[in-house]
């Protein structure tokens, strides 16, 4: 069995920019076994048969602790959150959280947003007023989406500001840590007790709303359980409301400053957007096929030997799905490096695929529409200041720490 | 590579006309477009509608979600067609290639595609039939009548039949809290598509959403008032119900009828045609001019030992659509076979059941993820040793592992660790179809021996 030493450069922060060689080369041999321990898939039909294949455990638990190549995000003192786990755990929490989230039981929460997210775009834009620069990440993407998950969840206003506190540093938990042991040390600490904070008022806020139960998620959550299903318990809720917003956070950040730079770097895609506005539904879906914020599914385990484009992958192995380079497989989409604003059938994996497919999709959606449609309508001849811009450390969700925009004014 | 000189004028100028103006005769009309046929095109069709969606029939538009003249098919391009509406064809003649219509017009082709997919078996007795208050359940227009008399609060409805479309009739009038009774001849509903494993989760269903299910019994005969108006059904156990509407949903008949002394392979069970979707004439022996797609046909599937199914799929009438109108303008080595694997999907009681593969011609059954009495699981059924098909309850993102293993010809029981895997689904049970020569209410899924004009397996109406 040949391996190869690819995962180790497509981890290595100076590759972040440009990652899609690398994947090219992977796509070489699209089962191959890294000389690290994990196997790769790279290639799309290949990662959407593992994603739909019941031999396929999320669950980490399953993995051989010498396997784990990945710090645990999760809280030790909580049980896994849904996105970690299998059926039917999985299953029945998904159930209790989409009956309070989308349809058939709930087809109004997302979209009943609609006003709000128009408003919360409006002011952060507002917000650039005076000035002929920002930092797209700091002054827009990042606290965008924290403010809608509040509205979502039913964080009062006034809760906002510590909430964006913790969930700033709870999110900075999926880095690859850096700095001297004792940086890392105090850096787990200040994850642990942002979490602790945290946890401590949800338990709160989940609390009155059982008490006064309001037209939000929480309240839903606490009130709402499935007919013949066990309800979450209070430790299984903080939890999975952790998740909603650690998953939620980063990845639409990247999204959107994904597409700032994306559009800024194909004027025409740009001018093309202005004239037509409704070109932003297909060009989303082109954004999560061309640089989606989630480039990596790591660490899903085999529960039995896997025979698979020629290569077994044994009972027990690390598998670790590169979806961004399914995203860019020749042998799905013609053209797979060209971005495409109106490409037809596309069939990303930007949102996953199958049993664990992004719940929070249709939000993230709506989310990154607005903002880009926004951000292109009012911003009058915007400019890349750098190109490459820096990036995060993080290989899995991938995106630039700053983007520097120049403009000449704001339009109304 | 050239094509050869009469192809290429037939893509150019030739005449080809589809009969049946539903699903497969739609699609097949765009494919034809996209695929670069510039010649006339003609759609003939019995119904006064274009093409229009027939699942959301017994689904939203029952339910009074959707009006039934809101079910239009979207259309994919523009097909610059001919459309001959509201008049049925009603002979052919092969060889003047001229199908004759109802209306005592015919109409001359270069090329012709059999689409007339099938009908609902009537009531059999003509006069119970005639009764105000007995509904059948197919086109658009049935849709509207039932429709009608749901909202007006009938006191009980009596559903016939508890195939996929009595199920999905009995679901919806739950769901409008209308009393319903369900009669089926099989041991439990499903059992002609799904066997009695799962026809007893399908029953518990019925149960628990307060169906008054009667398994196992005959409807014997529909009762009416001085008026005409249904008042009672009986039963074949002595039982009676008193009812103001009864559904039929025995299931259907090929409508085949208008090929009669055509000498084309057409009979009650479909016209058969070979994977390339060209029909057979009784001799056995395809004829080059005529295709076949969707529900009328019956075709040899190479994954099911090359014997000819039935399907009554929408999934099956678009890929077949699709296979034959490229088939019917390509040269014969760039033809495809349609190799479709079966796939089937039913809303009712508010699980979201799908199978994949033919399980009605299953031996046994195990369910390999999840528990029946949830009841959310998907099972995988056996034939001789491999598997043959696989059915989920609200588990369908599993079905693609399921089609793939079918499509590999896997061993059955499956023999690997999956997740969610119980200890009941350990060992295969036998899968309870009924014995084929008692068929129940239409199964959906035919199969129908090897021969092309083979018609052995028949149907006798409850
Ligand atoms: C209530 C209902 C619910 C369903 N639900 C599902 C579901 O959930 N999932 C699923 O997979 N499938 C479902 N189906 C089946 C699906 O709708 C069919 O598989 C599909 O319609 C087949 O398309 P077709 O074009 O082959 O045939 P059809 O739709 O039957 O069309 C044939 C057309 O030809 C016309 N015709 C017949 N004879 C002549 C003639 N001599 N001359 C001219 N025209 C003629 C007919 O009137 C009809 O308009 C459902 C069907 C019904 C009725
Ligand atoms: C652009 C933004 C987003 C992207 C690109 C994205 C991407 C993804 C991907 C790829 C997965 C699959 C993970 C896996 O298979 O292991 C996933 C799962 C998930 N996402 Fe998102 N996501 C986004 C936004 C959101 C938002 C806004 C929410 C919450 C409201 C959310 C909640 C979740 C949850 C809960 C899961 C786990 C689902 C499960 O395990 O069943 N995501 N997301």
């Amino acid at each position: 069995m040949t391996s190869v030493a690819l995962l180790g450069q497509i981890l290595d922060h100076a590759n972040r920019a440009d990652p899609y060689p690398l994947y090219a080369e992977l796509r070489g041999t699209p089962v191959v076994r890294d000389e690290s321990g994990p196997y790769l898939v790279s290639t799309y039909w290949e990662i959407r048969s593992l994603l739909h294949d019941p031999r396929v455990s999320s669950d980490v638990r399953n993995l051989a602790p010498e396997a784990r190549t990945v710090p645990s995000t999760d809280d030790p003192e909580l049980p896994p959150s849904f996105i970690r786990i299998d059926p039917p755990d999985h299953d029945r929490v998904r159930r209790l959280i989409m009956r309070t989230y989308g349809p058939p039981h709930t087809p109004r929460r997302v979209y009943d947003l609609r006003g709000e997210i128009g408003g919360i775009v409006s002011a952060l834009i507002d917000g650039f007023q005076g000035r002929d620069r920002i930092d797209l990440v700091e002054d827009f993407s990042y606290p965008f989406p924290v403010t809608v998950i509040c509205r979502l969840l039913g964080v009062p206003q006034e809760d906002e500001q510590r909430f964006h506190g913790w969930a700033d540093t709870v999110a900075t938990a999926i880095e690859p840590p850096v700095g001297t042991p004792e940086e890392q040390q105090a850096h787990w600490r200040a994850v642990r007790e942002a979490r602790r904070q945290l946890a401590t008022y949800l338990s709160g806020l989940i609390d009155q709303r059982r008490r006064a139960p309001r037209d939000d998620m929480i309240s839903a959550l606490t009130m709402d359980r499935g007919a013949d299903e066990s309800p979450m318990s209070l430790p299984e809720m903080l939890s999975n409301l952790t998740l909603l917003l650690i998953a939620g956070h980063e990845t639409t950040v990247n999204l959107i400053t994904n597409g700032m730079l994306t559009l800024l770097r194909h004027p025409d895609a740009l001018k093309q957007l202005r004239e037509d506005p409704d070109l932003i539904f297909p060009l989303v879906e082109e954004l999560l096929r061309f640089e989606p914020p989630v480039q990596l599914l790591p660490e899903r385990t085999t529960l039995d030997d896997i025979e698979i484009a020629g290569t077994t992958i044994p009972k027990g192995a690390s598998l670790w799905l590169v979806p961004a380079s399914g995203n860019r497989d020749p042998q799905r989409f013609p053209e797979p490096d060209r971005f495409i604003p109106d490409r037809p059938d596309n069939q990303h994996f930007g949102f996953g695929s199958g049993i664990h497919n992004c719940i929070g999709s249709p939000l993230a959606r709506l989310e990154a529409q607005t903002a880009l449609t926004e951000l292109v309508r009012r911003l009058d001849n915007p400019r890349l200041v750098e190109d490459p811009p820096p990036y995060r450390r993080n290989a899995v969700l991938r995106g630039p720490q700053h983007l520097s925009i120049a403009y000449d004014g704001l339009r109304r | 590579m050239a094509l050869d000189g009469s192809l290429e004028r037939l893509r150019r100028e030739g005449h080809i006309v589809v009969v049946g103006a539903s699903l497969a005769g739609l699609r097949a009309a765009e494919t034809l477009r996209t695929e670069g046929f510039t010649g006339a095109l003609t759609l003939i069709g019995d119904e006064p509608y274009g093409p229009y969606d027939r699942p959301p029939l017994s689904k939203q538009v029952l339910l009074g979600r959707v009006p039934p003249d809101h079910t239009d098919l979207p259309r994919h391009c523009a097909i610059d067609a001919r459309w001959r509406l509201g008049v049925a064809a009603s002979g052919l003649d092969l060889a003047a290639k001229r199908v004759a219509l109802a209306d005592g017009t015919s109409v001359e082709y270069d090329r012709l595609l059999i689409a007339t997919g099938v009908r609902s078996r009537p009531w059999p007795n003509e006069l119970e039939a005639c009764l105000d208050g007995v509904f059948v359940l197919r086109t658009r227009d049935d849709a509207a009548r039932l429709d009608h008399r749901l909202k007006a609060g009938p006191s009980r409805v009596l559903v016939i039949g508890a195939g996929f479309t009595g199920s999905e009739i009995a679901s919806v009038c739950r769901e409008r809290d209308l009393p319903v009774t369900v009669a089926e001849r099989g041991a439990t509903p499903l059992v002609g598509a799904l066997g009695s494993v799962i026809g007893e989760v399908a029953a518990r269903l019925q149960h628990q959403h307060g169906v008054d299910l009667r398994c196992g019994v005959m409807v014997t005969g529909l009762e009416g008032d001085s008026a005409g108006r249904l008042r009672r059904a009986h039963f074949s156990d002595g039982g009676t119900v008193e009812a103001e509407v009864a559904v039929v949903a025995l299931g259907a008949t090929r409508n085949t009828e208008w090929l009669a002394g055509s000498g084309l392979a057409a009979g009650p069970r479909g016209i058969a045609c070979d994977a390339g979707c060209r029909a057979f004439d009784i001799r056995g022996i395809v004829a080059d001019d005529v295709f076949v797609a969707g529900d009328v046909a019956r075709s040899p599937h190479p994954l099911f030992g090359y014997q000819f199914l039935s399907l009554e799929h929408w999934g099956n009438a678009v890929a077949q659509a699709e296979v034959a109108a490229h088939n019917m303008i390509s040269p014969g080595e760039r033809r495809r076979p349609h190799l479709w694997t079966p796939y089937f999907w039913s809303a009712q009681f508010g699980v979201n059941i799908k199978s994949v593969g033919v399980p009605n011609m299953a031996d046994h059954i195990l369910i390999s993820q999840g528990s029946l009495d949830e009841p959310r699981f998907t099972a995988a059924y056996g034939y001789q040793g491999r598997v043959i098909a696989a059915v989920s309850f609200d588990q369908a993102k599993w079905l693609e592992f399921y089609q793939r293993q079918i499509e590999q010809a896997a061993p059955f029981p499956l023999p690997f660790t999956t997740v969610d895997r119980r200890p009941e689904g350990m060992r295969p049970v036998p899968a309870g179809f009924p014995d084929p020569s008692v068929p129940t209410h239409g199964p959906e899924v035919t199969v129908s021996g090897h021969s092309p004009t083979d018609q052995r397996v028949t149907f006798t109406p409850a």
